[in-house]
C-alpha cells in the first residue's frame, strides 16, 4: 500500500473532520447516480457503489455509506483488476504503469473484479500534480449485458458466456474522450441500449463529480495531511475490529448450511465454516464446503471475502468501512469450491451464495455470544424476470422485460422481534412501487402482502416475508426466477426456530405448479390472465420457544402474523 | 387582517417556551411575549400567552400558528384510532414499507405501523395503471368494512386504493359510502391527500392524515372556542410544513400538512430577515439540545423537498421546507471509541438531564459543557431567562476530563476545543450537504443562526464553511413565532401524468391547471384574509423514459395557454444539464407529474420595527475570560438588546441576551444593522 507518511499520530480533531469529509464524496457519487440511472436496480434498489481506493494496493480507503454493502469489499479487488491489465499493456518505463490522467477502465470481468457480469466496475486513476494519487471507482448493476436470458439471471447457466456478455478492462474513456467503439460493442450486446447508455452516463458523471470533490478537499487541506488521514483510518478500523473480536470467548465455531441446488443438478451444496476465535484475531475456514459446481451458484474468491466483510460489519457496525475491517481476519479459502471459483464457472447467481456465507458467520458468532449476532434473514434475493413483446397497435413487437428482487424477513435478535419485508443484508435497496411497475409493464399485482406463519418461533420471532402474486396482462410472456432457501429454511440461533421456506409457484393450464428445481427455474410459459406467486421466507427466531411472552403470542394471534396455535414442542434450529 | 389597526400575533408553541411575536400594525410596532409551554396541553400554553398580549383578545385581528402537535403525537404514537379499507391483497402496503431497514449496519431495526393489521380491511375493486376498471368497487364489502371498524372502536378512517392517482372512481365511492355512515368528519380519502403514483407513500401520507386528524382538528377547535369566548373574532390561521399558512378548517382536513410546521415557520423568518439585510442567499442553522437542522434559502425563496420520514417507515409525502437533521445540538454527547477516535452526537443528554453541568445527573461531557468550561458561556448566567440556575462547570470540567481528555492523552482545555471542533465540522457538513450537493456554493451564501444555541457557533461555521457574512437576528430564540406572522398563504397539489412527452394532451393538461388553480383559490378565500397579490407556480416532474427518479422542471410561463410541447422540452433540458451536466440525445422524454402551487401573497411589514430605537450604548458590562485556539482571551461583554444602529464590536467579545449568547472570536468584528441585526464578518 502507499507509505502513509511517518511522524507523530495524526490530531484526533482534523482525523474526525477528514474522515466526515471523505465519506461525503463517496455519498455525493452514490447520490448522483441514483438521481440519474435508468434502470430501476440502480436508481431504486441502489445496486451500485462508489469510492477512494489505494493507489498502489487497491485497497477500500473511503467508502459511501449508501453504496450495495456487498460492493464494499469487492470493489478493491475491482481497482486490482484494472491496474493489472494497465500495468501489463504499459511499457517498462511507465512511472504509472499504465495509468493516465482523464483515463476510465470499464470491465464486468467477476472472476477478478467480484460479484456478476451485470455490474459494470469503472475505475478512474486521479491524478494529483502529475502523480497517481488514489483510484475513484464506481459499480453499478446494468439492466441487461446479453446472454440467453434478459436481465441475465440464467439459473441453468453452465458457462459463463451464457451468463451475460464478458468484457475485460479496456478504456471507456481515453484522455477525457469517450471511446465510441467500446461503447458501440457494449451497446450491441444489450437488449435494453437506451438503458445502458444512461446508467454508464450516470456513472461517469459520478466519477467527475468525485474527481472535483477530491481536488477541492486536497487544496483545502493539503495532501500530505489528507494522506496520513486515510492511513490513519485504516489502522483505527484495525483496532476497532480487534478488540470487538477479543470480546468473543476463545474457540472454534462451526455452522454448515445448504443451497438448494445449482439449478443445473437437484443436488444440495454445503457452506461450511469453522470460525476460530483467538485473542484479537479471527480466521474464517471455508474448506468444508462443496467444490465449484456446473450451474451458477459459484462466486469467485473475491466475491466471497466481500462476503465476509459484510456479515462482520453486521456484527461489529461502528468499524469504519475501510480495508481495516479485514486485516485482523484470516481466510481459508481453497481454490476450486463453489467459493473460489474460477472462469467459465457461471457465478450469475452471486447473490445466493454469500447470503448463504452470512447466515452460516451469524449462526457461528452466535454460539460464541448469541447477544451479538443475529438470526438468519430470508436469504435469496428471489430474481424474477417476466419478459415478452407488447401485442397493441401502437408498441407492437416492442420487448419488454420486468426484473425485480424481492423482500423477506429478518432475523430475530435478542433486543427483539426481527423486521418484516425487509432488504437483504448484502443491499440497502428498496422494492419498485408496484405502481410503478404496473405502468410499466403489462402486469397486475394481485397481492402484496405479509406472509402469515414465515418467521421462526422463539423467545423473539423472526420478521415475516412476504406474498407476492403477479397476472399476465399481455398475450405471452416468460418467466424466469433465480431463488433459494426452497429446501433448508433460514435458521435460528440460541434455540429459535426456523422460518418458513421460499415457496415459487406458477400458473399453467389452470394448474398451479412448482419448478422441478424448487426455486430456479427458465422459460416458464405464461399466457394472458395466468399468474405467478412467490411466497418468502422469514428471519429465525431468537431463544428458546418456550420463554416467548404469552402477551407477545397473543398479539401475534390477534394480528394474523401467526395463524396456528403455538404447539407445545417446537422444532428447534438446527 | 380585516381590522387594518388590529394586531397581528404569531405563536410558536415549543417544547419549552410558547413564543409570541405581537405586530402592531397601527402602530408599527412589535413586541414579544414569553410564557412556559404546558405540554400535552398546549391550548392552555397558548391562551396563557393570548391573554398577556393585550387586555382583550378582541383587539387581536389575526392569530398564525405553529405548531408541533401533529408530530409530537406521531412520534409519542398518541393519535386516534384509525382505520383503512383498501383494495383486496393489499392491506400490508403500509407495514411493507418500501422493503427497507432503518440502518444499514446491524440489522437490528423494528417497525410499528400506525395502524395495526387488524384495522386494515379489505374491500374487492381494482383499477389498472391506464386507468381502466378493473372490478368495480363493491359499496356493500365497504359499508361492511367501515362498520366493523367502528365496531372496533375506529375514530378515524383512511379509504386507500391501488393505482387512484390514474382513476380515483372506485376510491371515490367508496369514500362516499363512508362517509354517510361515519359518525364524525375524520374520512380521509388516499387520492384526495396525493394523487401521486407511488402506493406506500401515497398509503402512508393519507393514514398518517386520517390519525391526525381528531388529534389535530380537537386541539384547534378547542383553540379557536377558547379565543372566541375571550371575544376574539379575528382569522385563526396555521402554518404548514411549505411554508405557507393554511386557514384552519384546511388544517383540520390535511392535517399531514403541518408536519413541520414549526420549523418552517423559523425558515420563513430567516428568509425575510435575510432579504431586508440585503442577503437573498442565505444558510440558516437552528441548534437545539439535541439537533442542528439546517435549511437553504436561495434568491429569497426556501428550498422545498419532496418528502420527509418523522421516524424510520413513518413517510409523508407532500412539498415541505427541507430541513437536514442532524444529530448535534447542545446536549450532543462526546465520547472516544475503542479505537481512540472522538465522536459528537448523535447520542444526547437532550434537556433532561441534560449537560452534565445541569447537574441533573448526567455524567458525560456535552458539547454544552465544552462552551462553559471554555468561558463561553457564563456558567453563573445560562440561558433561558431564569429556566436554569446557575452551571456547574466543575462537573462540566469532570466529565471532560474522564470521558474525553483522559482517553486522548489531551489537557482538559484543549478536548474541549477538540469537543467544540468535532461538532462544528458536522454541523459545516450538514450546511455544505444542502449546498454543495444542490449545486449551490455555500461560498456565496450569508450564513444565519438561530434557535438558542446557534449564535455560540457562528464564527466557527463561517470559518468551517467559508461564509463571508454573518446574520444574527435580533430575536433569534422567536424566529418561528416572527415567521408565522410572515409567511404568505400557500397551496401545493400535485397530479401525476405519467405520459411521454410525445403523446401528452396538451389541452388536457392546460384543463387539469386551470381545475387545480380554481381548487386552490378557494382554499385561499376560505381563510378570509386580504392578499396584495396571488401567484403561481407551474411545474412538471419530468424524466427519459426508463429512468425512475424525476427532476423538476418549473415552466416559464405565466398562464397555462402560453405551454406547449416545445417549451416543456426546453424547460426540460435546461433542468437536466444543470443537474447532471449533459442531455441524452435520442431518449424519449417523459411527464411524470404536475406541481401546482398558489400562494397569496400576504400585506409585508417593515421589519425595521425590530430596529433598536433611541440612542442605545455600547457600555460594556464586562471583561470574560474565553478559551479559544490554545489560549485564554479576555473577552468583553456587552448586552446586545442595548447596542444601537450602526455600533461595531471587535472580537474576541460575548453579547448577551436573554434568549441566546454570541460568542464574537478573534478575527471577526459585528454591526448593528438598521433592522436590528448583528452582521458578523472577518476583521
Amino acid at each position: 500500500m502507499t507509505e502513509f507518511s511517518a511522524g507523530p499520530a495524526m490530531d484526533p480533531v482534523t482525523l474526525a473532520v477528514l474522515k466526515g469529509r471523505l465519506e461525503q464524496i463517496a455519498d455525493e457519487m452514490d447520490a448522483t447516480l441514483y438521481r440519474s440511472a435508468f434502470n430501476p436496480i440502480i436508481a431504486e434498489a441502489h445496486d451500485a457503489c462508489h469510492g477512494l481506493y489505494d493507489a498502489v494496493s487497491g485497497d477500500t480507503l473511503v467508502q459511501g455509506k449508501s453504496g450495495l454493502p456487498v460492493f464494499v469489499g469487492a470493489m478493491a479487488f475491482a481497482v486490482r483488476a484494472a491496474a493489472r491489465v494497465a500495468r501489463e499493456r504499459s511499457g517498462p518505463d511507465d512511472p504509472h504503469a499504465g495509468m493516465a490522467d482523464g483515463d476510465t477502465w470499464l470491465f464486468n470481468d467477476p472472476y477478478e473484479g467480484g460479484t456478476h457480469a451485470n455490474d459494470f466496475k469503472l475505475v478512474r486513476p486521479f491524478f494529483r500534480d502529475g502523480k497517481l494519487f488514489c483510484y475513484l471507482a464506481s459499480a453499478a448493476h446494468w439492466h441487461d449485458v446479453g446472454g440467453a436470458v434478459p436481465g441475465n439471471y440464467n439459473p441453468a447457466a453452465t458457462e459463463c458466456w451464457q451468463e451475460a456478455v464478458q468484457i475485460p478492462p479496456v478504456r471507456i474513456i481515453r484522455a477525457g474522450v469517450l471511446d465510441a467503439d467500446v461503447l458501440a460493442i457494449l451497446k450491441a450486446n444489450t437488449r435494453l441500449p437506451d438503458s445502458l447508455w444512461g446508467d454508464l452516463n450516470g456513472q461517469l458523471a459520478a466519477l467527475e463529480l468525485g474527481v472535483r470533490r477530491l481536488h477541492g478537499l486536497l487544496d483545502e487541506y493539503g495532501d500530505a495531511v489528507v494522506l496520513q488521514a486515510m492511513g490513519e483510518l485504516r489502522s483505527r478500523a484495525v483496532k476497532l475490529m480487534r478488540s470487538h473480536i477479543a470480546t468473543l470467548p476463545d474457540g472454534r465455531y462451526s455452522f454448515s448450511d445448504i443451497l438448494d441446488n445449482d439449478g443445473v443438478k437437484d443436488e444440495p451444496l454445503t457452506i461450511a465454516l469453522d470460525m476460530r476465535v483467538q485473542g484479537e484475531r479471527m480466521t474464517l475456514d471455508f474448506s468444508r464446503s462443496s467444490p465449484q459446481c456446473a450451474g451458477p451458484v459459484n462466486i469467485s474468491r473475491a466475491t466471497a471475502i466481500a462476503a465476509c466483510y459484510v456479515a462482520l460489519k453486521h456484527l461489529f457496525p461502528d468499524v469504519p468501512a475501510n480495508a481495516g475491517v479485514l486485516d485482523a481476519v484470516d481466510f481459508v479459502l481453497p481454490d476450486g469450491l463453489v467459493i473460489s471459483a474460477a472462469r467459465p464457472r457461471p457465478v450469475g447467481g452471486y447473490t445466493e451464495t454469500i447470503l448463504r456465507m452470512i447466515d452460516v458467520i451469524f449462526s457461528a458468532a452466535a454460539q460464541a455470544d448469541p447477544t451479538r449476532a443475529v438470526a438468519q434473514a430470508y436469504g435469496t434475493i428471489n430474481a424474477l424476470s417476466i419478459a415478452g413483446h407488447r401485442t397493441d397497435a401502437a408498441r407492437k413487437g416492442q420487448r419488454w422485460v420486468m426484473f425485480s428482487f424481492f423482500g423477506g424477513g429478518h432475523g430475530a435478535h435478542s433486543g427483539g422481534d426481527g423486521l418484516s419485508h425487509g432488504n437483504a443484508p448484502i443491499s440497502t435497496a428498496t422494492i419498485p412501487p408496484l405502481e410503478i411497475l404496473e405502468a410499466a409493464y403489462p402486469v397486475r399485482f394481485t397481492e402484496w402482502s405479509l406472509r402469515a406463519d414465515s418467521g421462526g418461533d422463539g423467545q423473539y420471532r423472526g420478521g415475516l416475508g412476504a406474498n407476492y402474486e403477479i397476472e399476465l396482462l399481455e398475450q405471452d410472456a416468460e418467466v424466469f426466477i433465480f431463488g433459494e432457501r426452497g429446501k433448508s429454511a433460514p435458521k435460528g440461533i440460541a434455540g429459535g426456530g426456523p422460518a418458513a421456506v421460499n415457496v415459487f409457484s406458477y400458473q399453467n393450464n389452470n394448474e398451479w405448479k412448482t419448478p422441478p428445481m424448487v426455486s430456479k427455474m427458465v422459460g416458464i410459459k405464461l399466457k394472458k390472465g395466468e399468474r405467478v406467486r412467490l411466497q418468502t421466507p422469514g428471519g429465525g427466531g431468537y431463544g428458546k420457544p418456550s420463554a416467548r411472552l404469552q402477551s407477545s403470542r397473543e398479539r401475534d394471534q390477534a394480528l394474523g402474523y401467526v395463524t396456528a396455535p403455538a404447539l407445545a414442542v417446537t422444532k428447534e434450529g438446527a | 387582517m380585516s381590522t387594518p389597526t388590529g394586531l397581528v400575533v404569531g405563536v410558536d408553541v415549543g417544547g419549552t417556551f410558547t413564543d409570541l411575536f405581537v405586530l402592531d400594525e397601527a402602530s408599527g410596532s412589535a413586541r414579544i411575549v414569553k410564557v412556559p409551554s404546558t405540554r400535552g396541553e398546549e391550548a392552555r400554553g397558548f391562551m396563557n400567552g393570548v391573554g398577556r398580549v393585550a387586555d382583550s383578545a378582541a383587539r387581536i385581528a389575526t392569530i398564525v400558528h405553529g405548531t408541533t402537535v401533529g408530530t409530537n403525537a406521531l412520534l409519542e404514537r398518541k393519535v386516534a384510532r384509525t382505520g383503512i379499507i383498501t383494495t383486496r391483497g393489499f392491506r400490508d402496503v403500509l407495514e411493507m414499507r418500501r422493503r427497507d431497514r432503518p440502518q444499514t449496519w446491524g440489522l437490528r431495526g423494528s417497525f410499528e405501523p400506525i395502524v395495526p393489521r387488524h384495522l386494515r380491511l379489505e374491500v374487492d375493486e381494482r383499477v389498472l395503471a391506464d386507468g381502466s376498471i378493473h372490478t368495480p368497487v363493491d359499496l356493500d364489502q365497504v359499508r361492511s368494512q367501515a362498520q366493523a371498524l367502528l365496531a372496533a372502536g375506529c375514530e378515524a378512517v383512511c379509504v386507500f386504493f391501488i393505482n387512484t392517482y390514474a382513476n380515483p372512481a372506485n376510491e371515490r365511492a367508496a369514500v362516499a359510502a363512508v362517509r354517510e355512515l361515519w359518525p364524525n368528519a375524520h374520512v380521509t380519502a388516499a387520492s384526495e391527500v396525493l394523487p401521486e403514483i407511488r402506493e406506500f407513500e401515497r398509503c402512508s401520507t393519507a393514514t398518517l392524515n386520517a390519525a391526525l386528524q381528531p388529534v389535530v382538528g380537537s386541539y384547534l377547535a378547542r383553540l379557536e372556542s377558547d379565543l372566541r369566548a375571550q371575544g376574539f373574532a379575528g382569522e385563526l390561521l396555521i402554518v404548514q410544513s411549505n411554508g405557507g399558512v393554511m386557514s384552519r378548517q384546511t388544517a383540520c382536513d390535511v392535517p399531514v400538512r403541518t408536519a413541520l410546521s414549526g420549523p418552517a415557520a423559523g425558515v420563513i423568518a430567516c428568509a425575510a430577515i435575510a432579504r431586508s439585510a440585503g442577503c437573498p442567499n442565505v444558510i440558516t442553522g437552528d441548534m437545539g439540545g439535541t439537533s442542528f437542522d439546517v435549511s437553504l434559502v436561495a434568491k429569497g425563496e426556501a428550498a422545498l423537498a419532496a418528502q420527509t420520514s418523522i421516524e424510520f417507515g413513518m413517510v409523508v409525502r407532500s412539498p415541505m421546507i427541507q430541513i437536514e437533521t442532524i444529530g448535534a445540538g447542545g446536549g450532543s454527547i462526546a465520547s472516544v471509541d475503542a479505537s481512540g477516535m472522538l465522536q459528537v452526537g448523535p447520542e444526547s443528554a437532550g434537556s433532561n438531564p441534560g449537560p452534565a453541568c445541569y447537574g441533573r445527573g448526567n455524567m458525560r461531557p456535552t458539547v454544552t459543557d465544552a462552551n462553559v468550561l471554555l468561558g463561553r458561556i457564563a456558567a453563573d448566567r445560562p440561558l433561558g431567562g431564569g429556566l436554569l440556575a446557575a452551571m456547574d462547570a466543575d462537573k462540566a470540567r469532570a466529565a471532560i476530563e474522564q470521558h474525553v481528555a483522559q482517553p486522548l492523552g489531551l489537557d482538559v482545555l484543549a478536548a474541549a476545543e477538540a469537543i467544540l471542533t468535532v461538532a462544528n465540522a458536522k454541523m459545516a457538513g450538514a450546511i455544505r450537504v444542502v449546498s454543495i450537493e444542490r449545486g449551490h456554493d455555500p461560498r456565496s451564501f450569508a450564513y444565519m443562526p438561530f434557535g438558542g444555541g446557534g449564535a455560540l457557533h457562528v464564527c466557527a461555521m463561517m470559518r468551517e464553511v467559508g461564509v463571508t457574512t454573518g446574520i444574527v437576528p435580533r430575536y433569534p430564540g422567536v424566529t418561528s413565532a416572527l415567521g408565522c406572522v410572515m409567511a404568505d398563504m400557500r397551496h401545493d397539489a400535485v397530479q401525476t401524468l405519467n405520459k411521454g412527452l410525445a403523446e401528452l394532451d396538451i389541452a388536457d393538461l392546460r384543463q387539469r391547471i386551470t381545475t387545480v388553480a380554481a381548487a386552490c383559490q378557494q382554499r385561499l378565500d376560505s381563510a378570509g384574509v386580504r392578499f396584495e397579490q396571488v401567484q403561481e407556480v407551474i411545474a412538471l416532474d419530468m424524466l427519459y423514459a426508463g429512468q425512475t427518479h424525476t427532476v423538476q422542471v418549473p415552466l416559464p410561463v405565466t398562464q397555462a395557454s402560453q405551454i406547449s410541447a416545445e417549451v416543456i422540452r426546453t424547460a426540460f433540458e435546461a433542468a437536466y444539464q444543470a443537474a447532471f451536466g449533459r442531455v441524452l440525445d435520442g431518449i424519449a422524454i417523459r411527464v411524470m407529474n404536475l406541481r401546482y402551487a398558489r400562494i397569496g401573497v400576504r400585506p409585508k411589514f417593515d421589519l425595521a420595527v425590530l430596529a433598536p430605537t433611541g440612542a442605545g450604548s455600547t457600555q460594556s458590562s464586562g471583561e470574560q475570560q474565553v478559551f479559544h485556539a490554545g489560549r485564554w482571551w479576555a473577552a468583553v461583554r456587552y448586552p446586545r438588546l442595548d447596542l444601537p444602529v450602526g455600533a461595531r464590536i471587535d472580537g474576541p467579545a460575548i453579547l448577551e441576551q436573554p434568549d441566546t449568547t454570541v460568542w464574537l472570536e478573534p478575527g471577526f468584528h459585528a454591526t448593528v444593522d438598521a433592522f436590528g441585526n448583528l452582521l458578523v464578518k472577518p476583521s
